[in-house]
C-alpha cells in the first residue's frame, strides 16, 4: 500500500518489478499498459500502408504513413522558412530607417509595415486554438448561469426546454450562413477590434457548443439532493448563499462533464466552420490543400487530420486535468 | 412546568392523484425543556412527517407547533435537524461542514477565534477531533453521522430533531453512537425529538416514548414514560426487569395493538413534496425485519 501512495500509478508496475514483487503480474500489467497500445498503433499503420497502396486517386496513390511523415517535415520546414523571411523583412525595414537617420538626423523614421506572407500550417493551428477557446469560453459564460437558472426553476425549465431540444441538434453548417449574414449586417466598424471571420467562427462555435454544458449544468442543479436543500433551509441560507454554497459546488462534477463535451463539440464544429466559410484556421488549411490538388495535397491533408485529432485529444485531457483539480467528486472521473 | 414545545391538533393532508391523503390526524404532544422524546411506529406511519412539521419543512394543514412561545412556520437553526443519511456537504471537510452552520448562526455574535473554538469544541464532543479535516468520503458512516450531530449541536438549538439518526448504521456502530449521545446529553441536557425504528434504542435513550398508530390518518397511540435512572448502561440494563418491561410494552403496542397487516391494500405511495419521505425504502424495511426477529426471540 505504501508504494501506491508514493508513486504514480503509471510507474507502479516498474517499481514493483524492481522490488521483485510478483514479477509475472507486473509484466502482465506492463503489457496491458504499454504493449497493447503500441501493438494497436503498429497494426493500424500496417493496414494503412497496405490499404493506401490499393487506392489510385486523381492525385496519385493515397499516401501511406511514411509519405505523411515526410509532409509533416515539409510543413515544419515551410513554417521555419516563412518565419525567417518575415524576420528578414522586418530587419530590412529597420536597417533602412537606421540608414535614413544616419544620412539626415532630422528625418522621420518610416513606419514599419507588417509582413503579409501566407499563414503557415502552424499559424493556422494557432488561429484555430484561439478561436475555439474564445467560442468555448463564450459558450460557457452563457451556458453555466443559464443552466443553473433552469435547474433551479421548474417553470423556467418548462419554458426553455423546448427551445433547447430544437436548437441542440442543429448542425454548424446550418448556422453558418445565418451567422455570416447577421455578422456582416450588425458588426460594422471602420476599425474593428476583431476580424469578421473570427467573429463568425466564434459565434458558430458558441451556438453549437452551448448545449452540452447547458443541459448538464441544469441536470446537475436539479439533482442536488433534497437533504442538502433541507440543510440549506434549516440554516436559513439566503438565495444567493444557497446557490453559491450548496447548488454550485454540488453541480460542479456535472458542469465539468458538460464542459468536456462542449469543448469536444466546439473543436469539431470549428474545423467544419473554417472549412465552409474560408475563415483562417486548420479547416481552411484542409480546404486550401483540397483545392490545390498537388501530388502533396493528400499527404498534407492527412497531417492536418492527425493534428486535429491530436489537439482534440490534448484539449480533452486538459479539461480532465482541470476537472481533477477543481472537482470534489474524484470518483465521478474515470477516463 | 410550561412546555417548551407544544404540538397541538396537528393534521396534514397531501394532495395526490387519487385525491387528498390524510397522513396525520390530530397529533398532540407537549415536551418540556431537557426532555428526550422518541417517536416510534411502523414505517409509513408519519413519524418523519411529525418531525418535518416541527422542523418547519412541512406545514400542517390544521393545528400548529409552538416553540418557546413562538409559532413555527419555517425552518430555522433553533430547530436543528440530524438527517438519517448525514447530509453533509461532500466537498467540505468535517470542520468546514460545522463551520458553515456556525458562521450562519453566530454571524456577528462570535469573533473568528470564538467560532473556531466553538467548532472544535463541538467536534470534540462527538469524538471527531482526530478527523476534523477529512472530507465525508474519507470517513466511515458512523463518523459522518457524528459530524452531522456536531453540526446540529453547534447551532445551539432549542430543540434537536433527529430523523432516525442511526438507522443506516450497523449494530455495533449504532451502540457506540448511542453511548456518545447519552454522554453528550448528560453534559448539555438538550431537548430532543428522535425518530427510531429500534425498540432498544428508544428505551435506552428516552424519557418518554411516543408510539404512533398506523397510517393513514396516523396519530399518537400511547405514550410510555421511561423513568430509568441516568446514567444508563446498556449492559446493566439488559438484566434489569424494568428495562425489559418497557421493551415489552413497546413491542406489544407495535405487534399486537398496531400490527401491520401486509395483505392490506397499500397506502398511497409517499406523496409528492414530502421531504425525505422514506416510507417503504429498503433500509426501513430491513429495520422492521429486525424488529420481527427480536419479537420472536
Amino acid at each position: 500500500m505504501a508504494i501506491s501512495i508514493q508513486t504514480p500509478a503509471l510507474l507502479e508496475p516498474w517499481v514493483r518489478l524492481l522490488r521483485g514483487d510478483r514479477p509475472g503480474t507486473q509484466l502482465n500489467l506492463l503489457f496491458r499498459q504499454i504493449g497493447l497500445p503500441i501493438l494497436g498503433i503498429a497494426l493500424f499503420l500496417m493496414f494503412w500502408q497496405t490499404g493506401a497502396n490499393q487506392v489510385d486517386t486523381s492525385l496519385g496513390k493515397l499516401p501511406g504513413p511514411a509519405e505523411v511523415w515526410e509532409q509533416a517535415g515539409n510543413l515544419r520546414a515551410e513554417h521555419v522558412a516563412e518565419r525567417e523571411r518575415a524576420e528578414a523583412f522586418y530587419q530590412r525595414q529597420h536597417e533602412r530607417n537606421a540608414q535614413r537617420l544616419a544620412e539626415n538626423p532630422d528625418a522621420k523614421p518610416r513606419p514599419i509595415r507588417g509582413y503579409t506572407g501566407k499563414p503557415t500550417f502552424f499559424d493556422q493551428i494557432g488561429t484555430s486554438l484561439v478561436t475555439v477557446m474564445s467560442g468555448f469560453a463564450l459558450a460557457s459564460v452563457i451556458a453555466i448561469p443559464l443552466g443553473i437558472a433552469i435547474g433551479l426553476s421548474a417553470l423556467l425549465y418548462s419554458a426553455v426546454n423546448p427551445l433547447v431540444q430544437i436548437f441542440k441538434p442543429v448542425s454548424p453548417l446550418a448556422w453558418l450562413p445565418l451567422v455570416t449574414i447577421v455578422v456582416a449586417a450588425v458588426y460594422t466598424s471602420d476599425d474593428p477590434l476583431f476580424a469578421k471571420s473570427y467573429v463568425v467562427s466564434v459565434l458558430t462555435v458558441m451556438l453549437c457548443s452551448l448545449w452540452p454544458t447547458l443541459i448538464n449544468t441544469a441536470v446537475g442543479v436539479t439533482s442536488v439532493s433534497a437533504d442538502l436543500n433541507n440543510v440549506s433551509k434549516v440554516l436559513r441560507l439566503t438565495w444567493m448563499e444557497h446557490v453559491r454554497k450548496i447548488v454550485l459546488p454540488a453541480s460542479v462534477p456535472m458542469i465539468f462533464t458538460g464542459l468536456r463535451l462542449s469543448l469536444g463539440t466546439a473543436w469539431m464544429v470549428l474545423i467544419a466552420a473554417e472549412m465552409l466559410a474560408q475563415n483562417p484556421g486548420l479547416g481552411k488549411f484542409v480546404w486550401d490543400e483540397f483545392q490545390n490538388g498537388s501530388s502533396q495535397s493528400l499527404g498534407r491533408i492527412m497531417v492536418a487530420v492527425l493534428v486535429i485529432g491530436l489537439i482534440g485529444y490534448v484539449l480533452d485531457r486538459c479539461m480532465l486535468a482541470l476537472q481533477r483539480w477543481v472537482s470534489w467528486d474524484k470518483d465521478a472521473i474515470t477516463r | 412546568m410550561t412546555p417548551l414545545l407544544d404540538i397541538s391538533g396537528v393534521s396534514i393532508e397531501f394532495k395526490t392523484d387519487n385525491g387528498p391523503f390524510k397522513a396525520l390526524d390530530n397529533v398532540n404532544l407537549k415536551i418540556v425543556e431537557g426532555e428526550y422524546v422518541s417517536l416510534i411506529g411502523h414505517s409509513g406511519c408519519g413519524k418523519s412527517t411529525v418531525l418535518n412539521i416541527v422542523a418547519g419543512l412541512l406545514q400542517a394543514t390544521t393545528g400548529g407547533v409552538v416553540l418557546d412561545g413562538k409559532e413555527v412556520n419555517e425552518p430555522g437553526p433553533e430547530r436543528a435537524v440530524v438527517f438519517q443519511n448525514h447530509s453533509l456537504l461532500p466537498w467540505l471537510s468535517a470542520y468546514q461542514n460545522v463551520e458553515l452552520a456556525v458562521k450562519q448562526v453566530f454571524r456577528g455574535r462570535k469573533s473568528r477565534a470564538e467560532m473556531k473554538e466553538w467548532i472544535e469544541h463541538n467536534l470534540h464532543l462527538v469524538h471527531m477531533d482526530h478527523a476534523m479535516h477529512k472530507r465525508p468520503n474519507e470517513i466511515s458512516g458512523g463518523m459522518k453521522q457524528r459530524v452531522g450531530i456536531a453540526r446540529a449541536l453547534a447551532m445551539q438549538p432549542k430543540v434537536l430533531l433527529m430523523d432516525e439518526p442511526f438507522g443506516a448504521l450497523d449494530a455495533l456502530t449504532r451502540a457506540h453512537l448511542q453511548d456518545s449521545l447519552m454522554e453528550i446529553q448528560r453534559e448539555l441536557n438538550n431537548t430532543v425529538i428522535m425518530i427510531t425504528h429500534d425498540v432498544d434504542e428508544a428505551v435506552l435513550l428516552s424519557d418518554r416514548i411516543v408510539m404512533m398508530t398506523n397510517g393513514p390518518a396516523a396519530t399518537i397511540g400511547e405514550i410510555l414514560t421511561v423513568d430509568l435512572e441516568r446514567p444508563r448502561h446498556r449492559l446493566e440494563l439488559a438484566e434489569d426487569h424494568r428495562y425489559n418491561h418497557f421493551r415489552q410494552e413497546v413491542l406489544r403496542f407495535l405487534y399486537e395493538k398496531q400490527r401491520k397487516v401486509d395483505e392490506s391494500p397499500r397506502a398511497p405511495a409517499a406523496p409528492k413534496g414530502q421531504p425525505s419521505g422514506r416510507a417503504g425504502t429498503p433500509a426501513a424495511a430491513a429495520v422492521v425485519t429486525t424488529l420481527h426477529k427480536k419479537n420472536v426471540a
